[in-house]
């Protein structure tokens, strides 16, 4: 039985069921646009609608667009066209669409949760006393400690690091562009251009390779003895994710969450809010082996695998440090293009790497540098931004 | 729904005669697989195929090819393809000799010799040109294989043929395909696909196929292999998915092991053949080093154990 074989009203009754779906599923966080509905009004013209698995193998693959929805898609399906003997109803029996509304709630509560803790947002008060920042405050400001800052430095140090622009082009793409240095000959539009003098080539034309910013990876530890340092770190990760783009953002402590979408929001309190609404472990324990082995397991091959740089910041103080910590580090290491440890710890004049964890840690990475104020930062820009180490460039260019 | 769709008679009819026709090919697919694989027929839209490698995404294409006789053109992605690979590229030298021929011949018209050497001869045509133009047995299958592996660019780039199944190119005018081919995209998921091109495709996630289904498309795909150890083969596969390991067996790694074990001649498995072959089963040195000793024992013995 098709859709098309249906008497008018019912046809119409039908209709308003998948658009009330499509709404529920909106509502639960996914993006179903307009144009989405059309598609599944026209695919269940082709299909049995008395089969409710074939509905809803057809919906889903209309409304579904990414794997992590389909879980929520699921629910919501089950929760709209109910039980199966009801199913022969569905074409007369409008499903309540308040029911169907109720059940999504998992994005509204948590922007709820986010409301009632304003862990992330700022307090208007502080504004006045930034003006008087005179010049040279700022100065001391850059070699200022984080966790020792007073309210109002912390927002004169956010603004400074929202300013913090990471520079762009730094690894050699496959791609061609033209470009009169470049090595190749672009023997199209050199042909192109002969033909306006008969035929006799006179201005050669070359293609060059195109450059583009490496990818970013941050890890940001979130625990409760980097809380200090969190809001700073995330004021950052959000400039260089509005500058770049391709910069994924994961936070840790005893799970990991990726929290990149909820970054790219322009409004740095709005992401940030965002951000701590989709975390569900702020400032608690660490457990970064645990963590470290669900980014390598569910998305070190998403993200890295286009030769990414890795940001893992973190004081290395795990206690459960044991020969997995090393592992995942070994694995982390051999799947990036470069892992640079940031860890607050460092500013200390005498600091030994004594703690367990930290030792384990240590001998995976490429660099390891202090981030607990502004002119540390700054540094890492300036190290970010460098050209890529020379034995690499080489061997791109010599694959030219 | 597009005209195209109707006009073919070799289309299946229902979502049961599209999971005939692929069984017939042996490729024994799950209902929903079959059901999205039937609506991206009938409407003429892309399918888009997500999973773990080896599940049997590229193999769709080349089954839904076979069985419905069109023609098969893949395009397999890498990071910078661009249009001269991808769509189509000037044959520069035969343009150059076609210049100086026309010169040796005193002809010095420049408008026509421009539209004399940007004509169709002088065109390389790629995958994707080539999808688009009429084919005598029906629209082509098209599949563009690991688009995760292409940078951004071409992404963007795919879009407009995607939604009109026309090119355009500069020297040359529009070219429209006068019905879409059938599209078949898939990806390994090694970054994600921007949402603007999933959402001109129908989308499925190919999931591992359930034990039963697993040990019908061994015997299937493996001929001669007993009863006894293709049933081994896939519970001790199944067992090794419920393992933490970094990368899981696919369909087609099944169909690796299973065929490496009945060419050694293996009747039943021992932890002897099994550590021998399981290269081919899994492919990281770590995942290997787990396996050994008690995980091996423990899984081999929930394997062979007779119920």
């Amino acid at each position: 039985m098709a859709i098309n074989h249906l008497a008018p009203e019912q046809t119409e009754q039908f209709a308003d069921n998948i658009v009330g779906f499509a709404r529920a599923l909106r509502a639960a966080g996914m993006p179903v646009g307009p144009g989405a509905i059309i598609d599944a009004m026209s695919a269940l013209q082709v299909i049995d609608i008395g089969s409710r698995a074939d509905v809803f193998t057809t919906l889903e693959a209309i409304f579904v667009k990414r794997h992590e929805h389909a879980l929520i898609f699921k629910q919501a399906f089950n929760l709209f066209f109910r039980a199966s003997e009801e199913w022969k109803h569905m074409l007369d029996s409008v499903p309540l669409p308040e029911q169907a509304k109720k059940k999504p709630q998992a994005g509204a509560r948590r922007v709820q949760e986010a409301m009632s803790q304003p862990r992330m947002t700022e307090t208007p008060q502080h504004q006045e006393q930034d003006l008087r920042l005179s010049v040279s405050d700022r100065e001391i400001l850059q070699k200022k400690d984080f966790a020792q800052m007073s309210a109002a430095e912390i927002a004169e140090a956010l603004r400074a690091v929202e300013r913090m622009r990471l520079p762009q082009a730094e690894l050699l793409t496959r791609r061609q562009r033209p470009d009169p240095r470049g090595l190749r000959l672009d023997l199209r539009r050199t042909l192109r251009a002969s033909l306006r003098t008969g035929g006799e080539i006179i201005d050669i034309h070359r293609l060059g390779r195109i450059e583009k910013p490496a990818p970013i990876v941050a890890l940001l530890d979130i625990s409760g003895s980097m809380s200090e340092y969190t809001r700073l770190f995330l004021h950052f990760l959000h400039a260089i994710t509005d500058a770049r783009k391709r910069v994924s953002v994961f936070l840790f402590g005893t799970r990991l969450t990726n929290v990149t979408r909820a970054l790219r929001q322009r409004d740095p309190d709005e992401a940030l809010a965002s951000c701590s609404a989709a975390v569900e472990d702020w400032a608690g324990g660490t457990r970064i082996a645990t963590s470290l082995h669900n980014f390598n397991k569910l998305w070190a091959r998403r993200v890295l695998s286009q030769g990414a740089i890795v940001l893992l910041i973190s004081d290395g103080l795990e206690r459960e440090a044991d020969s997995k910590l090393a592992f995942e580090m070994d694995r982390l290491h051999r799947s990036c293009r470069r892992l640079i440890w940031l860890n607050p710890l460092l500013r200390f004049g005498g600091f030994e790497a004594k703690a367990q964890g930290i030792k384990m840690m240590l001998p995976h990475v490429d660099e390891f540098r202090p981030v607990h104020n502004l002119s540390s930062i700054q540094e890492l820009i300036t190290t970010l931004s460098r050209p890529l180490p020379p034995h690499h460039r080489s061997l791109i260019r010599s694959a030219a | 729904m597009t005209s195209a769709a109707h006009s073919s008679g070799a289309l299946p009819a229902s979502v049961d005669a599209m999971l005939e026709l692929l069984t017939s090919r042996g490729y024994l697919a799950e209902r929903s697989l079959a059901t999205v694989t039937y609506l991206s027929l009938r409407m003429g839209r892309p399918l888009f195929l997500e999973g773990e490698a080896g599940v049997g995404k590229t193999e769709i294409a080349k089954v839904l090819s076979a069985a419905l006789g069109r023609k098969l053109i893949r395009l397999q992605c890498y990071e910078g393809l661009d249009v001269s690979s991808a769509v189509y590229e000037w044959n520069s030298a035969a343009q150059m000799i076609a210049i100086r021929m026309a010169e040796a011949a005193g002809d010095t018209d420049r408008d026509q010799l421009s539209s004399d050497i940007f004509a169709d001869r002088y065109m390389i045509k790629r995958p994707l040109l080539q999808a688009l133009e009429p084919d005598v047995a029906g629209p082509p299958v098209l599949l563009i294989d690991e688009l995760d592996r292409a940078d951004e660019a071409f992404e963007a780039y795919l879009l407009e043929i995607l939604s009109d199944f026309q090119v355009t190119i500069p020297e040359f005018g529009t070219v429209k395909a006068p019905s879409p081919p059938i599209v078949i995209i898939t990806s390994n998921r090694t970054r994600e696909i921007h949402d603007a091109l999933k959402r001109r495709c129908l989308y499925h996630w190919v999931d591992y196929p359930a034990a039963e289904r697993e040990l019908a498309i061994v015997k299937s795909r493996v001929p001669g292999i007993s009863a006894k150890l293709s049933q081994q083969v896939v519970r001790f596969v199944q067992a090794l998915r419920n393992q933490d390991f970094y990368k899981s067996p696919g369909v087609a790694e099944t169909i690796d092991w299973a065929t490496a074990l009945s060419e050694l001649d293996a009747r039943s498995l021992t932890p002897q053949v099994v550590g021998d072959t399981l290269g081919a089963l899994l492919k990281y040195q770590d995942d290997i080093t787990r396996m050994q000793g008690e995980t091996l024992q423990k899984v081999l013995k929930d394997a062979t154990s007779e119920n």
